[in-house]
C-alpha cells in the first residue's frame, strides 16, 4: 500500500524516465534526423509532467501526507512549485535549440535527451527530503549540464566552458558530499526531519556546524551565489546560448529550491547558524554581480553577472527565514525565471548576416532603429531587472525586500537595495546602447517564430500587465512556502 | 460632489494617448499627443471647478483592492489639486514647443511625454503609499530616455547622472516605506499622516525619504545632476523637468516628510536649513558665471528650491504657503523661461550667451515675454514670483532673522544674475549678423507665451486664486508641525496691536516697506 502510494506521488519522475528510455531507443535507430521528433516528444513529455505535478501544487499538500518511499522524497506543494518552474525552463530550452543547432548543423538526438534527464535530476533535487536523495538528484542534473554545456563539439569555447563546468561543479560536489557526511556523522540521519529533530535549536556542536558550512558551500556554487560564482561567466559565455539559456533558469530554481528545503527544513531549527552564512552570501552577491557586470562587453557574460546578482536578492528572502520570505523568493524565482528566458531568447536572436551569433554589446548599437522589437523587449528586461516600476521586476524586488523588513532585516534590505542601483547602472548601459547609440546595423536575419512568441509572451509578462498575476502567483507561492514551512 | 472617477480618467488619459503616438508617425503622433494633452487640460479646469474650496481634506476620492498590500487609491486635497494644474498647464506647452524641433522619432518621443504626465499626476493623486512609489519611480524611464534619444551633445552622461543620482535617492525611501507600513499597518497616506512614528524611528525615517526627496528637488549638494539634465534636455524636457519634477521632491515634503515625521523634522530643521541658506548663496553665485543659458536657468532653479526648503521647515502657515506658491510659480516661470531660450535655440541652435546680442531690436515682442519672464523669476511684485518668494522669506523670518538674511541674498543675486543674462541677450549692440537676422515670435510661440505670462500676472496680481484651494490643508499641516516649530527669535504677530519687542518691530517696518 506504501509503496503504491509512493509509485503515484513520483508519478511525474516516473513519466520523465521511462520516456528517456524510450526516447533514447528511438534515437539509436532513428539517428539525427530524428532528434526534431524526439524533442516535440520531449517537450510533450514535460507538459505531462507539469500536469502531474500540478494538482498537488493546487490542493497545497504538506507534511507526512507528501513522504515517499520511506521519507526520502517528499512531493509536497513546495515541490511541485519548483518543478514547474524547471519543466517550463527545460520546455523553453528544447523550443529554442533546434533553431539554433541547425544552424551549425549540430542539433543532435541527444540534446533533448539531456534535458529531460537534467529535468528528472532536478526533480529529484527540489523533492528531496533526505541527504542522499538529494545528492543523486543534484548529480543526475550536474552530469547531464557538463555534456550539454560541451554539446556545440567543435566549437573551443564550448568544450572549455563544459570542462570548466565539470571540475569545478565535481568539487563543488565534493564540498557537498564531505559536509553530508559530516552532518551525517553528526547527527546520525540523513533524513531531513531526523537531522532536524537531532540538531533541536540549542547550541551547535562544532562538528555539526563544519557539515553546514560545507554543505551550503556546496549548494551556493550550484546557485552561483558569490564567492562560488566565478565559474558562472566563463561557462555562460562558452556554453551554446540554449544552453545558458537553460543554466540561466532550471537549475538555479532547482538548488535555490534545494538550498530552501535544506536551510528552513533539515536545519530549520538553527536559524542562527546560517542565516550569517547566507546573508554574506546575498550581499556579495548583489555586490559582486553588480560590479563584475559593468565591464563586460560580451552580452552572456553580462547576463552571467546578472544572473549572480539576482541570486543575491533572492537569498535577501531565504535569509529572513519566514514563510513570507519563503513566499517572496518563490515569486522572485518566477519573475528571474521568466526574465532569463527572454533575455537568452534575445541572445539567440542576435545573429549577423551569415547567422553567426552577435555577443559583443557594442554590436546593439542602434538596434532600436533596425529591430525596434527586439530592442523594446531587451530594454523592458533590463529595466525589470533593474527593479524599476511599473515593470514586473519591481515586484519581485518589492516583496523580497518587504520580507526582509518584516523579519527585521532593515539594515541587510536597506544595503542590499542600495547595492542594486550600481546593478542599474549596467542594465542602463545596455539600453544605452540599443537607443542612444549609432546604428552598427550588424544583427541581420529573420526572427524565428518560437522566439517571436516566446518573446512577445515574456514582455506581456514582464510590462505593468504582470501585475495582474500577482494575486495567483502569490497565492500559489504562498502555498508552496507554507508547505515548506509547515512545521514551523 | 460627483463619484465620476475624474482623477482615474485623468490618469487614463495620457495613457492611451501615449499608446496611440508609440503606434503612428510623426504628424498624427503630435496632434494626438496635444489632443490628448488638452483633454487632460480641460479635465484639470473641471477638476478645479468641482473641487470644493474648503471642504472635506480629501476630495474625489477614488478606491479599488487591487492585490496583496496595493491598493488603487486616488484622492486630491488642493496643495495636490495645484500641482495637478501646473502639470496640465504645462503639458500642451510642452506639446507646443516640441512642435517642429523634434523630427526623430517622434511618436516616441510624444508616448514618453504623455507618459510622464500620466506619471505625474499618479504622484500628485496617489493615496497608497507603494502606488505614490511606483509613480514617483516610473518617471525615471520615461525621462532617461527623453534625455538620453532626444538630448544634446552630452545627453548620455546626463541621462545617466539623473537616472542613478534619482534611484540611490528613492530606493532607501521604498526600505523605510516597507517599515512605516510593517509599523503602521496600513498604506493609506492619509492615515499614516496622522500617526505618531517612534520618536528614535522617526530620525532614520525621515533621513530615508530626505535622501529621495533632497536628491528631487534637487538640494544642495546632490544638485549637480540638474544642471547636466538640463542642459541636454530637449527643450520640452528641460520644462518639464523643472515645471514639475523638482516639485515632487516639494510635493514630498509636504506630503511626507513633514506631517509623518515631526519631531524628526524639528531636529533636522537646521540642516535644512543650512543647506538650503549654502544653496541660495552658492548656486546663485555659479549662476552669475554661466555662459551657457539653460545652465544658468538650471542653477537659478536649484536656488529658488532651496528658497522652497527654507519655507517648508519654517513649520509655519506663511512658510508653508509660501512655499507652495513659489513652487508653483517656478513651475511656470522657469518653464516659461526655458521656453524662452529653447525659441532662439531653434533658430539659431545654440545656448551661447555671447552669440546672441540685442534681440530687443529684430525680436521685440520676445524681448518683451523674456523680460517679463526675467522679472518673474527675480520676484518683482506683481509677477509670480514675489508672492511666493515674499511669503517663505516671511515665514522664516520668523524663526531666524539670520536665516531670513541670508535666503534673501538670494533675490539680490537673482536679480543680478537674471539682469545679466537679459542685457547680454537683449540688449546691447546687434554683434552677431545670423542673431540679427532672426525672426520675432510666430504664431505657436505666441500661443505657448500668451497663457504662461498671463498666469505669472495673475499669480501675481490676485494670487488668492491659487491661496483658497490649499488654505486648509496648510492649516492642517500647520497644526500637525507645530510641536516641530522653534521659537522664532522675531515672532511676528499679525492683526495683533502692537509687536511684541524691538526686533519684531524693526521686521514689520520692513516688511511694509518691502510692501
Amino acid at each position: 500500500m506504501d509503496f503504491i502510494h509512493s509509485l503515484v506521488a513520483v508519478s511525474a519522475e516516473e513519466l520523465i524516465s521511462t520516456a528517456v528510455l524510450v526516447l533514447l531507443l528511438v534515437a539509436a535507430w532513428g539517428g539525427d534526423k530524428a532528434s526534431r521528433a524526439i524533442s516535440i516528444a520531449a517537450f510533450a513529455v514535460l507538459v505531462g509532467a507539469a500536469a502531474l505535478a500540478l494538482p498537488v501544487l493546487c490542493t497545497g499538500q504538506s507534511g507526512a501526507a507528501t513522504l515517499a518511499f520511506g521519507g526520502h522524497v517528499k512531493l509536497d506543494a513546495f515541490a511541485a512549485f519548483a518543478k514547474l518552474l524547471i519543466y517550463v525552463g527545460a520546455g523553453v530550452a528544447l523550443v529554442i535549440a533546434p533553431a539554433y543547432f541547425d544552424r551549425f548543423k549540430a542539433m543532435r538526438a541527444e540534446f533533448p535527451l539531456l534535458v529531460l534527464l537534467a529535468a528528472l535530476g532536478m526533480g529529484i533535487m527540489v523533492s528531496a527530503n533526505d541527504l542522499l536523495t538529494l545528492y543523486i538528484g543534484l548529480e543526475l542534473n550536474s552530469l547531464a549540464a557538463y555534456v550539454l554545456a560541451a554539446f556545440l563539439r567543435a566549437d573551443g569555447r564550448s568544450a572549455e566552458a563544459g570542462l570548466k563546468y565539470f571540475v569545478l561543479g565535481s568539487l563543488a560536489s565534493g564540498i557537498l558530499l564531505y559536509g553530508i557526511s559530516l552532518t551525517y556523522g553528526f547527527t546520525g540521519t540523513t533524513s531531513f526531519d531526523g537531522i532536524r529533530v537531532a540538531l533541536g535549536s540549542g547550541a551547535l556542536s562544532i562538528g555539526a556546524t563544519f557539515g553546514l558550512v560545507f554543505v551550503m558551500a556546496g549548494l551556493a556554487f550550484k546557485i552561483s551565489a558569490a564567492p562560488f560564482h566565478m565559474w558562472t561567466p566563463d561557462v555562460y559565455e562558452g556554453a551554446p546560448a540554449p544552453v545558458t539559456a537553460f543554466f540561466a533558469t532550471a537549475p538555479k530554481v532547482a538548488a535555490l529550491a534545494l538550498l530552501m528545503r535544506v536551510t528552513l527544513d533539515a536545519f530549520g531549527g538553527q536559524p542562527g547558524a546560517w542565516q550569517q552564512i547566507v546573508i554574506m552570501a546575498a550581499l556579495l552577491s548583489i555586490v559582486i554581480g553588480a560590479l563584475g557586470a559593468i565591464g563586460q562587453d560580451n552580452i552572456k557574460r553580462l547576463l552571467a553577472y546578472s544572473s549572480i546578482n539576482n541570486v543575491g536578492f533572492m537569498l535577501i528572502g531565504l535569509a529572513a527565514g519566514t514563510v513570507a520570505g519563503a513566499q517572496a523568493m518563490l515569486v522572485y524565482l518566477v519573475i528571474y525565471v521568466v526574465s532569463s528566458v527572454a533575455a537568452f531568447v534575445v541572445v539567440l536572436e542576435l545573429r549577423d548576416e551569415a547567422g553567426n551569433p552577435v555577443e559583443s554589446i557594442a554590436a546593439l548599437g542602434g538596434l532600436s532603429r533596425t529591430r525596434p522589437g527586439l530592442a523594446a523587449v531587451l530594454a523592458i528586461v533590463m529595466f525589470s531587472l533593474a527593479g524599476i516600476p511599473p515593470l514586473f521586476g519591481f515586484w519581485a524586488k518589492f516583496v523580497v525586500f518587504q520580507a526582509a523588513v518584516q523579519a527585521h532585516l532593515v539594515v541587510l534590505a536597506a544595503i542590499g537595495i542600495a547595492a542594486s542601483v550600481i546593478g542599474a547602472f549596467y542594465y542602463l548601459k545596455v539600453v544605452k546602447v540599443l537607443y542612444f547609440d549609432d546604428a552598427t546595423d550588424t544583427v541581420r536575419g529573420t526572427p524565428d517564430t518560437a522566439n517571436t512568441v516566446l518573446l512577445f509572451g515574456s514582455a506581456v509578462f514582464l510590462s505593468p500587465l504582470g501585475y495582474l498575476l500577482t494575486l495567483d502567483l502569490g497565492r500559489f507561492a504562498g502555498k508552496a512556502a507554507s508547505a515548506l514551512l509547515h512545521f514551523a | 460632489m460627483s463619484h465620476f472617477p475624474i482623477l482615474s480618467l485623468m490618469l487614463l488619459v495620457p495613457l492611451i494617448g501615449a499608446v496611440i503616438s508609440l503606434l503612428s508617425g510623426r504628424d498624427t503622433a503630435r496632434k494626438v499627443a496635444l489632443l490628448a494633452t488638452l483633454v487632460d487640460l480641460a479635465l484639470g479646469v473641471v477638476l478645479w471647478l468641482q473641487y470644493d474650496i474648503g471642504g472635506a481634506q480629501w476630495q474625489f476620492q477614488e478606491h479599488a483592492a487591487l492585490f496583496a498590500g496595493f491598493e488603487w487609491k486616488l484622492g486630491i486635497d488642493g496643495i495636490a489639486l495645484l500641482l495637478i494644474a501646473l502639470t496640465v498647464f504645462l503639458m500642451p506647452i510642452c506639446i507646443g514647443a516640441s512642435w517642429n524641433s523634434i523630427e526623430k522619432r517622434a511618436g516616441e518621443y510624444y508616448a514618453a511625454f504623455l507618459l510622464m504626465e500620466t506619471l505625474m499626476i499618479g504622484v500628485f493623486t496617489a493615496q497608497d503609499l507603494f502606488l505614490f512609489y511606483i509613480m514617483f519611480e516610473a518617471g525615471l524611464i520615461p525621462m532617461y530616455l527623453i534625455i538620453g534619444i532626444w538630448g544634446g551633445a552630452e545627453r548620455i552622461y546626463a541621462s545617466y547622472k539623473f537616472f542613478l543620482y534619482t534611484l540611490l535617492g528613492s530606493v532607501l525611501m521604498l526600505i523605510a516605506m516597507f517599515w512605516m507600513v510593517n509599523e503602521a499597518g496600513t498604506t493609506d497616506i492619509p492615515t499614516l499622516m496622522q500617526y505618531d512614528f517612534p520618536a528614535h524611528a522617526q530620525t532614520w525615517l525621515f533621513l530615508a525619504f530626505f535622501a529621495s526627496f533632497a536628491v528631487k528637488m534637487p538640494m544642495w549638494p546632490v544638485h549637480t545632476w540638474l544642471p547636466d539634465a538640463h542642459v541636454q534636455a530637449p527643450t520640452a524636457g528641460s520644462v518639464i523637468l523643472a515645471g514639475v519634477l523638482l516639485k515632487m521632491g516639494g510635493y514630498g515634503f509636504i506630503r511626507f516628510s513633514l506631517p509623518m515625521f515631526p519631531i524628526a523634522s524639528a531636529y533636522f530643521a537646521p540642516m535644512v536649513w543650512t543647506l538650503s541658506i549654502a544653496a541660495v548663496v552658492i548656486t546663485s553665485l555659479i549662476a552669475l558665471v554661466q555662459t551657457d543659458m539653460k545652465k544658468l536657468i538650471a542653477y537659478s532653479s536649484v536656488a529658488h528650491m532651496a528658497i522652497v526648503t527654507v519655507g517648508l521647515f519654517a513649520f509655519n502657515r506663511q512658510g508653508l504657503e509660501g512655499s507652495v506658491v513659489v513652487m508653483l510659480s517656478h513651475g511656470i516661470v522657469s518653464g516659461a523661461l526655458f521656453l524662452a531660450v529653447g525659441v532662439i535655440y531653434d533658430r539659431l541652435h545654440t545656448r551661447e550667451i555671447v552669440r546672441y546680442g540685442g534681440l530687443a531690436i529684430n525680436m521685440p515682442y520676445y524681448a518683451l515675454f523674456f523680460l517679463l519672464f526675467t522679472m518673474a523669476s527675480i520676484g518683482l511684485p506683481g509677477t509670480s514670483g514675489f508672492v511666493g518668494e515674499f511669503l517663505s522669506l516671511m515665514g522664516i523670518y520668523k524663526n531666524s532673522t539670520w536665516i531670513a538674511l541670508i535666503s534673501t541674498t538670494g533675490i539680490i543675486l537673482g536679480a543680478a544674475y537674471m539682469l545679466y543674462l537679459y542685457r547680454r541677450v537683449v540688449f546691447g549692440e546687434q554683434k552677431n549678423a545670423d542673431a540679427a537676422a532672426m525672426l520675432d515670435l510666430d504664431a505657436r510661440e505666441w500661443l505657448m507665451m500668451v497663457p504662461l505670462a498671463a498666469s505669472v500676472l495673475w499669480m501675481g496680481i490676485y494670487p488668492e486664486s491659487f491661496m483658497a484651494p490649499m488654505r486648509k490643508d496648510i492649516g492642517v499641516l500647520e497644526a500637525r508641525v507645530a510641536i516641530a516649530r522653534p521659537k522664532g527669535d522675531a515672532d511676528v504677530k499679525f492683526g495683533g496691536k502692537t509687536p511684541a519687542v524691538g526686533v519684531a518691530t524693526l521686521g514689520s517696518a520692513q516688511l511694509k516697506g518691502a510692501k
